[in-house]
């Protein structure tokens, strides 16, 4: 039968017709709500607001290196967590990306220049802070140092790892004590904060950095919204701990958008390759 | 010891605890106070300065409830702002300057969670906190006194050695806010308190602190913490000063 064009189709019509459209081929903007083609996107950000969509770890090198030899890949939470439900947790999030833990770290090349790097992936149960993901950190800022070589950082996470309790903040220690270390030796430490950055990581390593850079509109802070709203009664503003607010307040030196991530990070390499001690 | 997690989080709570600055005073003579992070203001969450012990210098820095409610809400319970972390950054270079050990006394449910803090920055300030304390080449020893809650406690606990009365706690996040993330059940409180590992003594056991103190419940108690903070800045100061650095960061980095 022949679809009558100025008939309204039926509700069942309408589900047939979007059942045909792939799910990806359109994005909403989560911060600016515009809607787009994913294919318009450059590196997954929004045409219209500039922010940039959540990436995998891999993704993110991909982006940003070109060269990548990873270290520790087998680093998996210690045996001591048994909890089956969190060793649930673990096994579904190794599942879907392919990683052992929050944390990719290695060696890179980014415009010629070699660096330490490390790419939290925020797929992993929400980039938190485990051990695993201390140990990693604490190994690459060690091997950096040995190396001679400046570290980057790309941050993002919801905090600490609440199922590995007390030992998950133990890691925002350790993981000063290693930055502090490469940062003795005279080697850079670039930190670029990416969506979001919350919690533990904020009040760590995420806000250690020589040089602090951050991609618009970026949610990075300590305390949640929700947490602030319930504890004290305060209703947050709509621009509460994005990447712009942080700017206006000093927290950062700049924002640069994902496109231009990769130049910027190549300039302050060369700028800072070696260290002085 | 046969009393429950949630009976231990209720005593390191309770408000019969002694005060950090009744603690400072008993613990260090002539403690002398320091205002201020030279910056933007002076946080009564956080008090610090300079006493002596057995007529040694030393800088002491503690997180204070207080005990009537207009204290309270001068220092939001013992939560301090970005401002406290600040002045207690300060006091820990300046100590490191002049070679006084730090001690640091510990008593927060966590760093103060509302608009103008994140506006200040309380990450940057707890990260910048953690970072000096990895950097201190002098004698660095931290207590907790009763809540040491979440990373706003642990911005003063990164000594040479963590301490813990007896009656304290210690953890990730309070046990109510464990049950509600967790469980989505925020009354399942006692349970999350048992299931956390967060009594001195279980922290002990897990190798995460070096000592379980007596609680100080009177002037004995007093003079014997006193003399055991004394013994053991001693013992810290004996060491060569990069030897000291080098077992604090081995400290941490076995976990």
């Amino acid at each position: 039968m022949m679809n009558n064009r100025f008939e309204a189709p039926t509700p069942e019509q309408l589900a047939q017709r979007l059942d045909k459209i792939p799910d990806d081929v359109m994005v909403r903007c989560p911060v600016c709500q515009t809607t787009f083609l994913a294919h318009d996107a450059i590196d997954k950000t929004c045409p219209e607001c500039g922010y940039g969509l959540r990436l995998g770890a891999r993704e993110r090198i991909m982006m940003v290196t070109d060269q990548f030899e990873e270290i520790d890949r087998e680093v998996t939470i210690p045996a001591r967590f048994n909890d089956l439900q969190y060793r649930q947790k673990i096994s579904q999030a190794k599942k879907k990306t392919q990683q052992n833990e929050s944390v990719v770290t290695g060696f890179a090349t980014i415009g010629r220049q070699a660096c330490g790097l490390a790419v939290m992936d925020s797929r992993f149960i929400m980039g938190s802070l485990g051990s695993a993901t201390g140990e990693k950190l604490t190994r690459l800022f060690e091997q950096a140092r040995q190396r001679q070589l400046p570290v980057v950082v790309f941050t993002t996470s919801g905090g600490a790892r609440m199922q590995e309790g007390i030992h998950s903040l133990m890691q925002m220690t350790k993981v000063s004590q290693a930055v502090s270390e490469l940062q003795a030796a005279g080697l850079a430490y670039l930190v670029v904060l990416t969506d979001p950055t919350m919690g533990g990581v904020t009040a760590s390593f995420a806000m250690q950095g020589d040089i602090i850079l951050a991609e618009p509109h970026t949610m990075v802070g300590f305390a949640g919204r929700r947490v602030i709203e319930q504890t004290i009664k305060q209703t947050p503003p709509a621009d509460f701990q994005r990447a712009e607010t942080l700017l206006e307040h000093g927290f950062i030196d700049t924002i640069v958008p994902r496109p231009q991530l990769r130049q910027t990070l190549a300039r302050l390499l060369t700028w800072h390759a070696g260290g002085t001690q | 010891m046969t009393r429950t997690a949630f009976e231990a989080v209720q005593a390191a709570r309770s408000e019969q605890k002694i005060t950090t600055r009744a603690l400072i005073n008993g613990v260090v003579d002539h403690f002398f106070e320091c205002h201020g992070d030279r910056n933007a203001s002076d946080d009564a969450a956080v008090i610090g300065g300079i006493g002596e012990l057995n007529g040694q210098p030393v800088t002491v820095i503690g997180i204070q409830k207080g005990q009537t409610l207009a204290q309270n809400q001068q220092c939001h319970f013992g939560c301090p702002e970005p401002e406290g972390y600040r002045k207690a950054q300060r006091l820990m270079q300046q100590a490191d300057k002049f070679g006084r050990p730090v001690v640091t006394l510990i008593n927060t449910p966590g760093a103060f969670p509302d608009v103008h803090a994140e506006h200040h920055g309380q990450g940057e300030a707890i990260a910048q906190c953690l970072l000096t304390g990895a950097q201190i080449k002098v004698p660095y020893l931290s207590i907790i006194v009763g809540e040491g809650g979440s990373g706003g406690a642990l911005a003063l606990a990164g000594g040479d050695e963590v301490w813990m009365f007896e009656d304290s706690i210690y953890s990730v996040l309070s046990p109510e806010g464990y049950a509600s993330i967790l469980w989505k059940d925020a009354h399942r409180v006692a349970e999350a308190a048992e299931q956390m590992r967060l009594t001195a003594q279980d922290l002990y056991e897990d190798g995460i602190i070096d000592r379980v103190v007596d609680e100080v419940n009177d002037v004995a108690k007093l003079q014997q913490l006193r003399q055991q903070i004394a013994e053991k800045i001693t013992t810290l100061s004996a060491l060569p000063a990069a030897e000291r650095l080098a077992q604090r960061h081995a400290r941490f980095r076995k976990f």
